[in-house]
């Protein structure tokens, strides 16, 4: 019997070590492809070190005058944002108070960390946490009660600002965007045209023009001496404008479901809100999970549009404060850490979101 | 297999539960029911047989409103199906359905899928659905698997579960849209046991099957449709011995020979 | 058993009847409707009555009042409403067909990129869409905007190439000079598309009929730019550019792109491409390999089954999600208004606080804007239709 091990032999050093093996697969697997690393790597040789220059090596860290981000052979001043923080993130709210705003925001952040594990995914646990965490939340804004100074709305800013408004959005949004869903596909012709036209409508427009419409027109509305707050205004228009996208995206998770689903509920003699509610919805709004959460992140970045009709949120404080003559020259530092702060919200919801699909993937199979 | 008793011996009732009268449906130009006419007695065992395409489904689906008829008249328990919704509530409670893709709830555990009927339309207090969800789960024997998820059982736990689902309304009849067509062949067996079982306490099946084996077992009538229309109506040794009509010994060569 | 008479049970009310409660839901649903918008119509002119403030269209023939700072027709403040509207639409326009085209670029070349087998051309691509995507299209046309504005006063501006310069004033190039000859060379360059055009037919005919295969893509390329060139060689060679030079604070000569719109145009080039970059890598990515697997297999070269296989299902899954970026890239253009930018919303925005009348201001704006999203919806439909993949 031949030895069937000895005609085996050991691959070629370059197969062997994983590292070489790697470095060739990935930089230099064909002749366009060394050349495009090579030039890659020429450019960046070039570009990267005055960038650290700057950036890292000649910057000015720690709270310092202005002067000094001014002298000569300084690099980016980052000092700014340890002068200007406060007013960035915290907008006109009472300087004493800032404590409040920031207990409010790790409970908020937690909050929304607990409700997107999927463990928590029951209406009895998540229905009351949110009622409280939305009752904490007013209660250290508003103040007015248990000894709290009272702040009014009009003092609000920055982050926090930026938190109200997002939320608002989300959660008066998503009642209405699987109600003009579910009327989309109604079989009623009436009640479908009106929603197709309001949604198409809404889509069609910038943001920008509802926001005018929520703050000149709306007011004009309604009738003499009633009055609602800018906020709640601007609340109401971003929230439809949300709806309107993501009415859509519910459309396209309630079709994926078969009709047999459908049809074995009015066979066991279900109701239309019944059906909709145990059966159709709680599948539909799993299917279509990251259309939802891209949806909410632009509702997140969309906040900054405020900046137009003078609420201050995060980025509208800090453009607002960058007009300090002193500090004027050094915005870009300031627009890159709130550029930072954008990121870190917005990165990890996406990386949430894929991990969304990767867990419906596999549980499709 | 012994064939059952038919209702003959047993009890026999001679109340109409179903009736159809000059049904008719279209599809746009399309006619896929032309002038049924059939009667179901209680306890009656009917299967209804034909070629894909004939109407089987379309008409069974009439009869529990899943498909809307142009003309003609249908009456379940007394009650005329029309537009109205009170005719179709009271029709679906005392009609039941299982589906040849067994169409479970995937986001709900098996007892879930058998009580939310019984408490939402019943209005069965919570614990009553679940002692009856129980029940019918020894009933179809497979009483381990409550608190498993559908996607964990296999075709055939599946279609039983979707038979229990369906008696735990307790209806007064029974409609089965080949049951066993989407399953692969070694479970299909555990799935007629149960429809066996049902008809013998008694119950009022209509069966759209194309397992014949069961079909001499179980029915009391032999319906054959084809092109949308009812070509023969017979008892089962009639049937499968000696047809009336070409159409049906046509039909029957093709599935009793291979 | 004997039958027993069982006492009607059948319904009749029409109350429950389905038919009924549908015409009857939508019937109360537009009376509902009309009735808010009888009322909100009422309170409107009540309350513009009461704040003085004229309503109807005929503002639009008065003169503007406010001049902007450019416009492509020629604008001066004595011209009326209508006119600066006008204006308003074409700088849009302008802005959204330079920054499609340029996303387009950008977009395409980031998703190839993304998917390509280099670890560091990857890796780069996938640091650009990240940080582009998650960051608000607001700060970046901020952002770039607070850039330029550092940037050296015209003097000191810097010069990347001969005849070009930027400084806080924008962006000058030099520009060829007016010359009779140019409308000929456009006019030869329409004849080099058909002629191209014509030249692919006949090509495609000859393989069909003969098999011979004729490559398109250089005789193609040499008719369209080819033609223009011997035109240009005839007509004498002009040469002649126009340069910008600096007389007192600013350069004149050449063309001039101002801050707003440079700002505004990277701004949101750079934001719809990381977002084109993301459709085009799953529209590479959507491609089985198994397709190019058996392509391969039958011998096809790669251009082939990048032409026949890959492309043309790839942009099936590529082309409605990147027309509904595309108009988003048009809304966004309304950003002008920060930055001071004369598009649209920003014209419409000032005629706003000029005349008061705020509903006929928005109420243009949103028309305009409905208009291009209807458009690119009716194209997007038409082209769906045209590529869809026919199934069972």
């Amino acid at each position: 019997m031949v030895d069937i091990q000895s005609k085996r032999t050991p691959p070629p050093v370059a197969e062997r070590v994983p590292v070489i093996r790697w470095v060739r697969d990935n930089f230099f697997s064909s002749a366009w492809n060394t050349l495009l690393t090579i030039l890659i790597v020429l450019i960046l040789f070039k570009a990267l070190p005055s960038f650290f220059e700057w950036g890292v090596l000649n910057a000015i860290w720690g709270a310092q005058d202005h002067t000094s981000c001014r002298s000569e052979g300084a690099g980016a001043c980052w000092a700014v944002i340890a002068e200007k923080h406060r007013p960035m993130l915290f907008g006109l709210f009472p300087y004493n108070e800032h404590w409040r705003l920031i207990v409010a925001l790790i409970i908020f952040v937690s909050v929304v960390c607990i409700t997107l594990s999927r463990r928590f995914w029951n209406l009895k646990i998540l229905a009351p946490l949110w009622i409280t965490n939305l009752g904490i939340c007013s209660l250290l804004m508003w103040g007015g009660l248990f000894g709290l100074e009272y702040v009014d709305t009009q003092q609000w800013g920055g982050l926090p600002l930026t938190m109200v408004l997002f939320t608002g959005t989300v959660v008066f949004g998503m009642p209405i965007a699987v109600l003009l869903a579910l009327g989309r596909r109604s079989h009623m012709p009436g009640i479908k045209a009106i929603c197709i036209t309001f949604i198409e409508c809404m889509r069609g427009v910038p943001l920008i023009t509802i926001l005018f419409v929520a703050v000149n027109v709306f007011p004009l509305f309604l009738p003499q001496g009633l009055e609602f707050d800018v906020m709640v205004r601007v609340m109401v228009g971003m929230a439809i404008f949300f709806a309107c996208y993501q009415a859509e995206v519910i459309r396209g998770g309630l079709q994926a479901i078969t009709r047999g689903q459908y049809e074995a509920a009015e066979a066991l003699g279900l109701g239309y809100w019944q059906m909709m509610v145990r059966i159709i919805l709680p599948q539909a709004l799993r299917v279509c999970l990251p259309g939802i959460v891209n949806h909410i992140i632009a509702a997140f970045k969309n906040t900054s549009y405020v900046l137009i009709i003078g609420l201050f949120d995060i980025l509208s404080a800090t453009t607002a404060v960058m007009q300090d003559p002193l500090w004027r020259l050094f915005t870009i530092e300031a627009y890159l850490f709130v550029a930072l702060i954008y990121f870190i919200f917005c990165f990890a919801l996406s990386k949430y979101s894929q991990n969304v699909e990767r867990w419906l993937d596999e549980g499709r199979r | 297999m012994e064939k059952l008793k038919s209702s003959a011996s047993t009890q026999k009732h001679e109340e109409l539960v179903i009736e159809l009268t000059g049904v008719n449906k279209w599809y746009g130009d399309f006619q896929a029911l032309v002038d049924i006419n059939m009667s179901v007695k209680r306890s009656e065992r009917v299967v209804v047989c034909g070629p894909s395409g004939s109407g089987k489904s379309t008409m069974i689906r009439c009869i529990n409103r899943l498909e809307v008829h142009q003309r003609g008249k249908i009456v379940v328990d007394s009650i005329e199906l029309t537009d109205n919704l009170k005719n179709i509530e009271a029709i679906r409670s005392e009609v039941g359905m299982v589906f040849q893709s067994f169409n479970l709830f995937p986001h709900m555990s098996v007892i879930d899928n058998l009580i939310l009927a019984p408490m939402l339309v019943r209005k069965m207090p919570k614990k009553n659905a679940e002692e009856l969800a129980m029940q019918y789960l020894e009933r179809v024997q497979i009483p381990e698997q409550a608190f498993k998820y559908p996607g964990q059982l296999s075709g055939g736990q599946q279609q039983r579960v979707a038979i229990a689902r369906s008696l735990c309304m307790q209806p007064k009849i029974m409609l089965f849209d080949e049951p066993t067509s989407a399953l692969d062949p070694e479970m299909i067996k555990e799935v007629l046991d149960v429809m066996i079982e049902l008809a013998e306490d008694g119950m009022t099946m209509i069966v759209v099957t194309h397992e014949m084996g069961f079909a001499k077992t179980v029915a009391d009538t032999m319906v054959f449709m084809d092109a949308g229309e009812i070509v023969e109506t017979a008892a089962p040794d009639k049937f499968f011995t000696t047809p009336d009509n070409p159409r049906t010994q046509l039909f029957l060569s093709q599935i009793l020979t291979h | 058993m004997a039958e027993q008479a069982h006492p009607p049970k059948t319904n009749r009310s029409i109350l429950h009847s389905i038919a009924f409660r549908n015409i009857a839901y939508q019937l109360l649903l537009a009376a509902a409707l009309i009735f808010l918008g009888w009322y909100l119509y009422y309170n409107i002119n009540e309350n513009l009555d009461r704040q003085n403030i004229a309503t109807g269209w005929s503002f639009l023939n008065e003169p503007a009042g406010f001049d902007i700072s450019e416009s492509i027709i020629p604008f001066d403040s004595s011209q009326t409403f209508a006119r600066i509207f006008a204006a308003g639409v074409l700088n849009t326009l302008h802005v959204a067909f330079v920054g499609i085209f340029l996303a387009t670029l950008l977009g395409v070349t980031m998703g190839i990129a993304r998917v390509s087998r280099n670890w560091l051309v990857s890796r780069l691509a996938s640091a650009y869409v990240e940080i582009c995507r998650n960051v608000p299209v607001v700060l970046h046309v901020i952002f770039w905007s607070s850039i330029i504005r550092l940037l050296p006063h015209p003097r000191q501006a810097l010069e990347p190439f001969n005849g070009a310069f930027i400084s806080n004033r924008g962006l000058m190039l030099p520009f060829p000079v007016d010359n009779a000859l140019y409308p000929w060379l456009a006019f030869a360059l329409i004849l080099g598309i058909g002629g191209a055009l014509i030249f692919a037919r006949w090509a495609r005919y000859r393989r069909e009929h003969t098999g011979q295969y004729i490559s398109v893509f250089w005789p193609s390329t040499s008719i369209i730019f080819g033609l223009p060139l011997v035109v240009w060689a005839l007509g004498g060679a002009p040469l002649a550019w126009d340069y910008p030079e600096l007389k007192g604070f600013n350069y004149q000569g050449g063309i001039s792109l101002s801050p707003e719109y440079i700002a505004l145009l990277i701004g949101i080039t750079v934001y719809t491409g990381a977002f084109i970059a993301e459709i085009v890598r799953s529209g590479i990515e959507s491609i089985h390999r198994g397709q190019i697997e058996a392509s391969r297999a039958l011998g096809l070269r790669h251009s082939f089954i990048m032409r026949y296989i890959t492309i043309p299902q790839a942009l099936r899954v590529i082309v409605p999600p990147t027309a509904s970026q595309y108009l988003s890239l048009t809304k966004n253009s309304s950003l002008g208004v920060l930055i001071g930018y004369p598009d649209l919303v920003n014209i419409g925005n000032t005629s706003l606080n000029q005349t008061g009348q705020a509903v006929e201001a928005i109420a243009i704006m949103m028309l305009v804007y409905l208009s291009i999203s209807l458009t690119i919806s009716i194209f997007m439909n038409f082209y769906n239709k045209l590529v869809a993949i026919r199934e069972r």
